[in-house]
């Protein structure tokens, strides 16, 4: 009966295997470095190996532990020998530690663990990479660096077989400053998330009072309402963001960017017709929530690097926040300024909130039907 | 029970972790197969071996080393598998760097670099050829082929005709049919080649192959269903396991609504990456759930890919972001950077239906001009572009 279960269960797996893909030839190499030790792994695909050492012994096109075993020592002398790191012009001593299994899109993959040293503490890695050149010369190395929680990387080809990699800080900083830049970008030519900022953000100088706006008091009861708004906004979109680029919450595109514009309807008609003057905080919470998964497609369009997921992650929300506060910047000095006037409740307020209604208004018949309005 | 139950679930998370790359492990038996080499136990691959043998003892020879990289061409061509293509250029080595190689060489090469989607290097390597040995058939076969591809359509017909007196009557009407079914003479082509076809019926299969193949396309852009099914149903009865031609074959089937027939023909099929795509697409077209793992496993072939910086399948990744993952942004961004390198119908193509997607106006403006510079006649495309003007 028992036996029954797994041959039943044996054969599911079998069917649910991902098909094998058809790729070109890679090797995936990590090599992490602490001070002068460097330890790491290499991924070289056994169907690769067969052609460089010979893996099937009795010839008959399946390759198996055993035979990948007794072949252990050829493969380690044969990889060895195509991998020289060095520090200082001092060659770095290198060597496999073990050999295990794993697969990738193409098949199944040694996995060698390599354990080495270098003669003092490493600040630029010269690799020299010569792997599978010779019997397949469109083979490429694709080698991960880690040192601490900074990762570079480096594509090793036929006419790129020496690199030096510097195992130093500034690149990441390069990196964080250039999804910095995108966050800002993005809000600034975001222009649903501006309008629904507004939206929110319009009668924070204001107060309700007898189904009248009248001017608040004070600027520190203006900013608070500001601050109230922004962070509830922020701390919304950054959850959903993160989690929808760490892949752990997904939306079709289409229902998002269309609840975005609902969202700024909503919020526009808010100010025209008041329902939750005291709750905006909430509201900006609720629908921050949505405009996460629009931030999180833009940031997928422009691709990350996986190596440095929250670095860029964290970078380009910092960008958001950075254009976020440019616009309180300018709009709460001018609508402090202007809050007793006629025409800021007038004009602004409710001509600007009838505006802001009617052409998001048209992004959500857009959005959600498909069509094109404005040209 | 309970444990029965228990080991049942035991089991089940094994396969899921086995499945989803999970960390490296040691096999638990000697005897497990952890892969199977392409090719099997046919005695293809035992000839490609005793080639290579014979290679690796003498690297030298001209005759030896051009032949086994004509067999691994064809391989790859037939598998859909791009290894085969370094190993190729592998055994090509010694003259691999050389400006001037000899001319079996050059022809070769221009075919792996077409392969790799570097045109211009390829038609230089042609242009050299020719100016030595005018006289080079397979020369002015390849280089009306690139022509082709980047859309040359007075380049590629000149080409054609210079393999007067040189190629097999079908081969010469192959090359002009293929060059005028995209450039206005779509009818005119089709029933020249259809007549040439029929009337060689003693020629090479696979040469007979490759043709019914090119009439079932040019049948389908006309319109003609029943034509366009025969044709592809001869083909796939000359060489059933042709890549190109089973992508062909379910592109064919998809665009007249039958999903179900491309999931029978691809089922085993989805190593290539083109295919899978294809299989993917009529998964989700079936509303069968098996779609979403196809396209998990595109995803990860893509991320590879991405990872290696190949831009060879954009046209393949614009389709798949527009068909299988709704993205129309990304699609249209993929479509025009691989339109800005190849220029087949099938390139036109998704353009055409990821410029209608995403509204991108560039996008909109280069298929009208393509439309009208090349007067290509495709009845899939003309719906596209009806629904594209239509939105204008």
């Amino acid at each position: 009966m028992m036996a029954r279960w797994i041959i039943l269960l044996a054969f599911l797996c079998a069917w649910t295997a991902p098909a094998h893909a058809h790729k070109a030839s890679d090797s995936y190499l990590t090599l992490n470095v602490q001070q002068e030790r460097i330890d790491g792994q290499w991924d070289i695909a056994l169907r690769d190996l067969e052609m460089a050492v010979g893996i099937d012994a009795n010839g008959d096109a399946a390759l198996t532990w055993d035979e990948v075993r007794a072949r252990h020592g050829a493969i380690a002398a044969y990889a060895m020998a195509r991998l020289k790191l060095a520090s200082d012009g001092k060659a770095c001593r290198l060597r496999v530690s073990e050999q295990l299994i794993d697969s990738h899109t193409d098949g199944a993959y040694s996995v060698l663990r390599l354990q080495g040293a270098c003669d003092a503490p490493v600040t630029a890695l010269a690799v020299d990479y010569s792997l599978l050149f010779d019997i397949d010369p469109q083979h490429k190395g694709l080698l991960r660096l880690t040192h601490g929680s900074v990762t570079s990387a480096a594509i090793f080809a036929p006419d790129a077989r020496q690199q030096t990699l510097t195992v130093a800080e500034p690149a990441r900083w390069r990196q964080f400053a250039d999804y910095v830049r995108h966050g800002v970008w993005h809000i600034w030519i975001g222009f649903d998330h501006i309008l629904f900022l507004l939206s929110l953000l319009l009668p924070a100088v204001l107060v309700r009072s007898k189904g009248e706006w009248q001017g608040r008091d004070t600027l520190k009861a203006s900013a608070m309402d500001v601050l109230k708004i922004v962070t509830a906004f922020t701390l919304a979109h950054s959850l959903t963001l993160t989690l929808a680029v760490l892949g752990a919450l997904s939306l079709p595109s289409r229902l998002v960017e269309s609840a975005i514009a609902a969202s700024v309807v909503l919020a526009a008609l808010n100010n025209l017709w008041p329902l939750v003057h005291r709750w905006r905080a909430l509201v900006a919470f609720v629908f921050g929530l949505i405009h996460g998964f629009g931030f999180a497609s833009v940031l997928a369009d422009l691709g990350l690097p996986q190596g440095a997921l929250v670095l860029s992650l964290v970078g380009f929300n910092v960008g958001v926040e950075l254009g976020q506060l440019a616009i309180v910047a300018v709009f709460l000095p001018l609508a402090y300024g202007l809050r007793h006037s006629v025409f800021y409740r007038r004009v602004v307020m409710t001509g600007g909130s009838v505006c802001i209604a009617l052409i998001a208004l048209v992004w959500l018949t857009e959005r959600a039907f498909d069509l094109q309005l404005l040209a | 029970m309970a444990s029965k139950i228990a080991t049942l679930f035991f089991f089940a998370f094994a396969c899921t972790l086995g499945t989803a790359s999970a960390a490296p492990y040691i096999p638990a038996s000697g005897a497990q197969v952890l892969e199977r080499l392409p090719g099997g136990a046919s005695p293809m691959r035992r000839d490609l071996q005793r080639l290579r043998t014979a290679l690796d003892a003498n690297p030298g020879n001209l005759e030896l080393a051009t032949m086994l990289a004509q067999r691994y061409i064809e391989q790859s061509r037939r598998d859909g598998d791009p290894r085969y293509l370094g190993y190729a250029q592998a055994a090509l080595a010694p003259w691999w760097a050389q400006p001037q190689p000899p001319p079996q060489v050059a022809v070769l090469r221009a075919t792996l670099r077409q392969s790799t989607h570097q045109f211009g290097a390829a038609l230089a390597d042609l242009d050299n050829v020719l100016k030595q040995d005018s006289g080079n058939s397979q020369a002015w076969l390849t280089r009306a082929t690139v022509q082709l591809v980047i859309g040359d359509f007075a380049g590629a017909r000149a080409s054609c005709m210079r393999l007067y007196s040189r190629a097999p009557e079908l081969v010469i009407q192959a090359c002009l049919s293929s060059v005028g079914s995209v450039s206005g003479q779509a009818g005119d082509s089709y029933e020249r080649l259809r007549q040439a076809y029929a009337a060689r019926p003693e020629s090479d299969p696979g040469i007979r192959a490759w043709v019914a193949t090119l009439l079932g396309e040019m049948a389908a852009r006309l319109g003609r269903g029943a034509a366009a099914e025969t044709h592809f149903r001869e083909a796939l009865a000359l060489d059933a396991s042709d890549s190109y031609l089973l992508g062909a074959y379910a592109d064919f089937l998809l665009d007249a609504g039958r999903a179900q027939d491309v999931v029978r023909l691809l089922k085993d099929k989805a190593s290539a990456d083109a295919l899978l795509l294809r299989y993917a697409i009529a998964l989700k077209t079936a509303g069968m759930p098996e779609a979403a793992r196809a396209t998990a496993d595109l995803t990860a072939r893509f991320d590879a890919a991405r990872l290696r910086r190949d831009s060879v399948h954009q046209r393949e990744e614009a389709r798949y972001e527009l068909a299988l993952r709704g993205n129309a942004a990304a699609a249209v961004r993929l479509a025009k950077l691989n339109w800005a390198v190849q220029k087949e119908p099938a390139d036109l193509r998704i353009l055409a239906e990821a410029a209608a997607a995403s509204k991108d106006p560039e996008a909109r403006a280069l298929v009208r001009a393509w439309l009208e510079r090349s007067r290509i006649e495709d009845a899939t495309i003309a719906s596209t572009v009806a629904r594209l003007e239509a939105k204008a």
